[in-house]
């Protein structure tokens, strides 16, 4: 590993005023991925900006929805993930298990043990590796990114491959998002490394409506799949997912699988994430 | 910089860089070389030591971020040498182990599972077992024998 100064900060104030003094500063998180990136010296920052003390940005909220006469509905508490939370955390929260289940299940499946202990979700969201797990929850469920200056909605904020939407010097403090009526996660994960191959997460929000989106197999990073929304909004079904046509065109080809396997591989995490 | 940490229930500070490891921080600087460095991309947990009770893998964290953190390596789960602890235990008279090499962060996985499973009142079954040990890579005893202890040595520590 390269030469780095060390700084800590416990507050997101904390963390962008020592990295406006520093040409080239990056906020050090769990750790779990620039660390390894450091020492393979694939990243040399000149400062490292420790956010593990920052108690405030740690922790999940969750508000709770107003029943609406006699009626009630599954899914629609806003839930908060502060940005230091771990995978841990997030999978250990019995409150969250209750009302969000798929987003537990997801962070408990992440790495290893040793991995959730240190990784957060806001390096994940962070560094958006193209075949990360929060990503793709965060697209399907429409979640809203807050940084120290501003919220950006994840569709706007996830840009491709380890690209986002985050100016220099910005940092996350908290996901949030609706929790849906309906939610799955499907992931064939790679043998190996355990990131998803390909990952689908669908939602289905309380007002019914149907989003999708697909990490590990796109060339560009996570993105929405239109026709799966398409036929799932139609039809709820493993039997409207079998009858369409996943194309192969944008997907990812490596060692691991071709471009025309990840499209098999769509259909079935979808059908997956479904039951 | 001066770092200060607890380590194995004892306060220790040493002067190192920025950059340093909290698996070089143990190893090269308090000399406790029981906690190994397998594979140095994280992935094959020999490094596994508990940070504030929390199995980390110690090649992938900075000696800085473990600032004032109390850290257990495996020299601190035994009382002496003739008492040992019962993970330990149980990977010696199970045969949990041929080098050896992979077997120091094999044990502090395993006590971190298992006092994680202990705390939430959760059967540690062996397919819980297995998915647990997913940081951790042993490359000679095909695993069957490590999850044998690990049961056992769960056993004993409700026991303890």
């Amino acid at each position: 590993m390269y030469e780095t100064n060390f700084h800590k900060a416990s507050t997101a104030q904390d963390a962008a005023a020592l990295l406006a003094k520093s040409d080239d500063g990056k906020i050090l998180a769990g750790g779990q991925t620039l660390i390894p990136t450091m020492k393979q010296r694939l990243a040399a920052p000149a400062d490292l900006v420790d956010l593990s003390r920052a108690e405030a940005l740690r922790g999940v909220t969750i508000t709770k929805r107003k029943k609406m006469g006699i009626m009630k509905a599954d899914g629609g508490e806003t839930i908060t993930i502060g940005a230091m939370t771990t995978h841990a955390e997030v999978a250990g929260d019995t409150e969250l298990a209750k009302v969000c289940p798929v987003i537990s299940g997801l962070a408990a499946n992440i790495g290893d043990p040793a991995v959730r202990h240190r990784g957060t979700i806001g390096g994940s969201v962070a560094n958006n590796d193209p075949a990360a797990d929060y990503p793709a929850a965060l697209m399907a469920l429409r979640a809203t990114i807050h940084t120290n200056s501003r919220e950006i909605k994840a569709e706007d904020y996830f840009q491709g491959m380890f690209a986002t939407a985050l100016a220099d010097n910005e940092i996350i403090t908290a996901v949030s998002f609706q929790a849906p009526a309906v939610g799955g996660y499907g992931k064939f994960p790679n043998p190996a490394s355990r990131y998803a191959m390909v990952g689908v997460f669908i939602a289905k929000s309380v007002d019914g409506d149907v989003c999708v989106a697909v990490t590990g197999a796109g060339d560009n990073g996570v993105y929405r799949h239109a026709g799966l929304e398409a036929a799932l909004s139609a039809d709820w079904s493993t039997t409207a997912i079998e009858a369409i046509e996943v194309s192969a065109d944008g997907l990812m080809s490596d060692l691991h699988g071709t471009a025309a396997y990840r499209a098999n591989l769509i259909k079935v995490m979808a059908k997956r994430a479904l039951v | 910089m001066k770092i200060a940490m607890t380590v194995n229930g004892k306060s220790v500070s040493r002067e190192v860089s920025d950059n340093t490891l909290l698996v070089e921080y143990i190893r090269d600087h308090l000399r406790l070389t029981g906690t190994h460095v397998g594979c140095d991309t994280s992935q094959c947990g020999a490094c596994v030591v508990h940070v504030d009770g929390q199995a980390t893998k110690s090649c992938t964290m900075l000696a800085a971020s473990a600032e004032g953190l109390a850290v257990t390596t495996v020299e601190g789960l035994a009382k002496s040498k003739d008492d040992l602890h019962p993970m330990q235990v149980a990977f010696k008279e199970n045969h949990g182990l041929q080098c050896g090499f992979c077997t120091p962060g094999m044990i502090m996985t395993a006590t971190d599972m298992v006092t994680r499973y202990h705390t939430q009142g959760k059967e540690l079954t062996e397919d819980a077992i297995r998915v647990h040990l997913e940081g951790n890579i042993c490359r000679c005893t095909g695993y069957h024998n490590i999850v044998k202890s690990i049961a056992d040595g769960a056993s004993k520590m409700t026991t303890v």
